[in-house]
C-alpha cells in the first residue's frame, strides 16, 4: 500500500535525523549561522553567510581556539521573522549548545531577545537589532559589539556636516530619509529626529514598505522637494531600487548616503558608473581586499578548495562583515576561555562573560590580521558595544574608496538616548538593572 | 471491521444528536485528547514544542476561524492576517494600558476587536461576490499594515514600531515554559474547536452553508444574507483575533506588523484549501501540512544528503524544500480537490466497508 511506503520513508529519514545528531564530535565550539541565502535580501546575506563561515574555517586551519575546533552549522532563514525562531530551536542545542547568534536580521533579533535569556545564550547583533542593547546592564545577552543603527545616523550625519563646513550649516537644510518601514528601519529614526532638533534642519521621512521594489512614488516625492541631502536606510533588493530610482529621477548621488547596510558591492554592481559618487557610513571595516586575514582566508581557505562561495567576493564589505562578526565570536570565546579554563569548550553562559569582557587591542587584532580594517574594541558590564567608530566610502563606478577620517560618533548625544531607551523596556518589562554583583558572574 | 457502527442503536434524541454519533469515533476523539494532553507534555522535546507544536496549535485555530468564513459561508477571505494583527494589537494594548489585566481577558477582548474590524469589512460581502469580495478584504490587510505601522500609538509608541510581551499567565499559574504555552494553546484551541463545531451544525451554521451553496434560494427560504454574512465575518475574526493573540504572546514574543503581512492570509487560505474547505478537521490536516513540512523538508533533505555522502547548501536544500513543497501542494490538490480532510472520511467509508472496499 502506498501509505506504508510513506510511512516507512518516514521513519528512515527520521531515525536518520537522529543519527547524524549522535555523529557530532565532542569537542567543538558551536556557531550556528542563520543565513539568508534566499528570500529578498539573498544577494547581500549570502556574502556575509561565507565570510562568517570562511573565518571559522581559518580559525580552524590556525589551531583553533587554544585548540578548540569551531564548527559551523547554518539554517536557512529567508529572513522571515518565523522561519528565524523555528532556526533557532533548531540549533541552540546541537553539537554541545550553541555559543552565540548572529541573526543578521532586526525582526529576527527582536524576537530572540525575548528568547535568549531564558536559554542562556549570547546575541551578537553588529550594526543592528536593538539600539538601545548597548545598555548591558539591561540587556544581559544582547551585543550589538562595534556599533548599531544610531551610531550609523550619527556618523552620517557628522560626515554630511563636515562637507558643508559645519554643524551651523546644516541649519535650514532639507534632509530627506529613505528608510525601510519596518523595525529596521525605524530604529533608525530617533537619532536623526534628535540631531534636527539640535541642528535645525528640517527632515523628509519617505519610508518604503518592504521588499522595497516598488519605490516610483518616494522618488517622485524626493524630485518634488528636492532635499539638500538623501540618507537611506535600506536593505537587499531596496538599496539597489534606490539608487536606480535616483538616477531615473536625476536626484545626484552624491547627495545621497547610506548607512551600514546600504552601501555594499551587490547593491551598486549591476548599476556601475551610474551609482559614482554614492557614499555609505562604514561600520569601521569597508571592501578590504588587500588586508592580511583576506589573505590568508585566501591562502589557506580558499586555496585548498574549501572556501564557502566564490573567490572573487572574498574581502567585498558584506563578505568582511561576515569575517568580523565571526572573529567577534570567536574572540569572545577566547576571552571567556582566559577565565574557565583554556582549551575548554565554552558555555553559551561563559561566552557571554567573554563578550562582556572583550578587550581586542590594536596589537591583537594586527595579529589577527584585521590591521587596517578595525580598530579596538573592549566592552564592559554596562556597555555591551564597544567602540562606536565608523568610516564613510564612496562607490567610483567600480568599487569602493574611503573618502573620510574616521568618525566617532557622540557619545554624549548616544549615551542617554540607549539609557532612556533600556530604561523604558525595564520598566516594560518589570527589570531590575544587574548590580555589580552581576556583573561580575 | 473495528469501525463500524452496526448494533449501535440511538434511543434518544440526545444519543443521536450528538457530535460524534458513532462511538468508535467517540474513543478515537478522547484517545487523540489524551494522547495531546497527558503524552505529548511528556515525550516531546523543546524544540518540537516551540517550533513545530505551538505554531502548528495557534495557526490550526486561525485555520478555523477562517474556515468559518470561506469554508461555510463561502465569503472568501484575504484579509486574515490583517485580523490577526488586530487581535494581537488590540490584545497588546490592553495588557499594557490597564494595569493587571489578565492574559486570557486580554485575548478575548483583542479577539472581540478584531471581530469589530472584520464585521466592518464584511459589510462589503453584501454587495460583492466571490473574488472580487477577496480583493475588497485584501484591502483590510493593507489598512491594518498601514495603521500599525503608522500610527505610533498602537504601538505604544515604540521607536521602532516593534511590541513585545513577557511574564505570561493564566490565573496565577505563569505561562513562560514550552509545556505551559503548549498546554495553553491546545486548551484554548479544544475550547473554540468545540464551539466551532456546535455551532456549524447548529441553526447558524445551516444558515451560512445555505448562504453558501445559493444565496439567493437561502433568501428566499427566509435567511437573511446580511445576519447570515455578517455573524460568519464575526464569529470568524473572533477565532482569528484570539488566534493572532496567541501568535504574538505566546509564540513570538515580540512583533512587528510584518508577522501579519499578506503572506500570513494566504497560508492560512492555503491550509484550509488543501485541508478541505468546510471541515473542522481540514483545518487540522491543513495547519499540519503548510506549518510541518516545510520544516520536515528542510531537516530532511541534509540528512538524505548525508546518507549518499553528498553535502547540500544551505542555499539547495531552501531551493528543494519550496519545490517539493511546491509540487506537493499541485499533487494533493489534483488526487483530492476537496483537501486532505475528504481523503480522511474517505478512508473512513473503506474502513466501514473493510474488508470489500469497493
Amino acid at each position: 500500500m502506498k501509505f506504508t511506503h510513506l510511512a516507512s520513508a518516514l521513519v528512515a529519514a527520521a531515525t536518520l535525523m537522529s543519527t547524524t545528531a549522535a555523529l557530532a564530535q565532542a569537542k567543538v565550539q558551536f556557531f550556528p549561522s542563520l543565513t539568508g541565502r534566499t528570500g529578498p535580501v539573498a544577494p547581500n546575506a549570502t556574502p556575509f553567510a561565507n565570510g562568517y563561515a570562511d573565518y571559522m574555517k581559518l580559525v580552524n586551519v590556525r589551531g583553533g581556539i587554544n585548540g578548540v575546533m569551531t564548527l559551523v552549522e547554518e539554517c536557512e532563514t529567508a529572513y522571515a521573522t518565523d522561519r528565524g525562531v523555528e532556526c533557532y530551536e533548531r540549533l541552540k542545542g546541537k553539537h554541545g549548545g550553541a555559543t552565540v547568534f548572529q541573526p543578521l536580521s532586526t525582526g529576527i533579533t527582536f524576537a530572540l531577545t525575548e528568547k535568549v535569556p531564558g536559554d542562556k545564550i549570547p546575541l551578537i547583533t553588529s550594526g543592528y537589532g536593538r539600539s538601545d542593547s548597548a545598555d548591558g546592564s539591561v540587556f544581559k545577552w544582547n551585543f550589538p559589539l562595534i556599533g548599531h543603527y544610531w551610531v550609523a545616523g550619527d556618523t552620517v550625519l557628522q560626515h554630511i556636516a563636515k562637507k558643508e563646513g559645519g554643524w551651523d550649516k546644516l541649519k535650514g537644510k532639507k534632509i530627506g530619509v529613505v528608510y525601510h518601514d519596518s523595525p529596521f528601519g525605524k530604529e533608525l529614526l530617533p537619532i536623526i529626529t534628535e540631531r534636527s532638533k539640535m541642528h535645525g534642519f528640517e527632515l523628509q521621512l519617505l519610508p518604503v514598505p518592504a521588499p522595497g521594489v516598488e519605490q516610483k512614488a518616494i522618488w517622485l516625492q524626493v524630485r518634488q522637494q528636492r532635499p539638500d541631502f538623501v540618507i537611506m536606510q535600506t536593505w537587499g533588493v531596496m538599496t539597489a531600487t534606490a539608487i536606480k530610482e535616483a538616477v531615473a529621477t536625476g536626484y545626484p548621488r552624491e547627495k545621497m548616503f547610506g548607512t551600514w547596510w546600504s552601501g555594499a558591492e551587490p547593491d551598486l554592481k549591476d548599476i556601475g558608473a551610474a551609482a559614482k559618487g554614492y557614499s555609505a557610513v562604514m561600520m569601521q571595516h569597508g571592501a578590504e581586499p588587500g588586508s592580511t586575514v583576506v589573505k590568508d582566508i585566501l591562502d589557506k581557505v580558499h586555496a585548498k578548495g574549501e572556501g564557502t562561495g566564490p573567490k572573487e567576493e572574498v574581502g567585498n564589505v558584506l563578505y568582511m562583515r561576515g569575517v568580523v562578526g565571526a572573529m567577534l565570536s570567536v574572540e569572545g570565546v577566547r576571552a571567556a576561555q582566559e577565565r574557565f579554563g583554556k582549551g575548554k569548550v565554552m558555555l553559551g553562559e561563559q561566552a557571554r562573560w567573554g563578550y562582556e569582557n572583550l578587550n581586542l587591542t590594536q596589537a591583537k587584532l594586527d595579529a589577527l590580521g584585521f590591521k587596517g580594517v578595525m580598530r579596538p574594541v573592549s566592552t564592559s558590564c554596562t556597555d555591551h558595544m564597544g567602540s562606536a567608530w565608523a568610516r564613510v566610502h564612496t562607490w567610483d563606478g567600480a568599487k569602493f574608496t574611503w573618502t573620510s577620517d574616521w568618525l566617532q560618533a557622540d557619545e554624549q548625544i548616544i549615551k542617554p538616548m540607549v539609557k532612556a531607551s533600556a530604561e523604558r523596556y525595564a520598566s516594560e518589562k518589570k527589570l531590575q538593572r544587574r548590580d555589580g554583583a552581576d556583573c561580575q558572574s | 471491521m473495528l469501525y463500524r457502527e452496526n448494533g449501535q442503536f440511538k434511543t434518544s434524541y440526545g444519543a443521536d444528536q450528538q457530535v460524534f454519533p458513532i462511538t468508535q469515533d467517540r474513543i478515537g476523539i478522547w484517545l487523540v485528547l489524551a494522547f495531546a494532553v497527558f503524552a505529548v507534555p511528556v515525550l516531546a522535546d523543546e524544540y518540537l514544542f516551540r517550533a513545530i507544536l505551538i505554531p502548528f496549535l495557534i495557526l490550526a485555530l486561525a485555520a478555523l476561524g477562517l474556515n468559518i468564513l470561506v469554508g461555510y459561508c463561502g465569503q472568501i477571505s484575504l484579509g486574515t492576517g490583517a485580523f490577526m494583527a488586530v487581535g494581537a494589537y488590540a490584545a497588546y494594548n490592553f495588557s499594557v494600558r490597564i494595569e493587571g489585566m489578565p492574559l486570557i481577558l486580554a485575548l478575548l477582548l483583542g479577539g472581540a476587536c478584531a471581530t469589530v474590524v472584520g464585521v466592518l469589512f464584511g459589510i462589503p460581502s453584501l454587495r460583492i461576490k466571490g473574488l472580487y469580495l477577496a480583493v475588497a478584504t485584501l484591502a483590510a490587510q493593507f489598512f491594518v499594515d498601514w495603521t500599525f505601522l503608522r500610527i505610533s500609538w498602537f504601538t505604544n509608541n515604540s521607536p521602532s514600531g516593534s511590541v513585545n510581551v513577557s511574564n505570561l499567565s493564566f490565573f496565577g499559574i505563569s505561562i513562560n515554559t514550552p509545556h505551559e504555552k503548549y498546554l495553553f494553546c491546545l486548551g484554548i484551541l479544544i475550547v473554540f474547536a468545540w464551539l466551532a463545531k456546535n455551532l456549524v451544525r447548529g441553526h447558524i451554521g445551516r444558515e451560512w452553508m445555505a448562504i453558501r451553496d445559493m444565496d439567493v434560494a437561502a433568501a428566499v427560504i427566509g435567511i437573511r444574507p446580511v445576519y447570515a454574512k455578517l455573524t460568519a465575518f464575526a464569529v470568524s475574526s473572533f477565532i482569528v483575533g484570539v488566534a493572532g493573540g496567541l501568535w504574538g504572546f505566546v509564540h513570538l514574543g515580540s512583533w512587528e506588523p510584518a508577522a501579519f503581512s499578506i503572506d500570513r492570509s494566504f497560508q492560512l487560505l492555503f491550509m484550509i484549501i488543501i485541508g478541505g474547505l468546510g471541515s473542522i478537521m481540514g483545518c487540522f490536516f491543513g495547519a499540519a501540512f503548510i506549518v510541518i513540512l516545510p520544516i520536515f523538508l528542510n531537516r530532511a533533505l541534509p540528512a538524505l544528503g548525508d546518507l549518499v555522502n553528498v553535502e547540500i547548501s544551505t542555499a539547495a536544500v531552501a531551493h528543494t524544500e519550496l519545490m517539493v513543497f511546491g509540487a506537493l501542494i499541485v499533487f494533493f490538490l489534483i488526487v483530492e480537490p476537496h483537501g486532505l480532510a475528504r481523503l480522511w472520511s474517505t478512508a473512513k467509508e473503506k474502513m466501514r466497508l473493510w474488508p470489500f472496499p469497493h
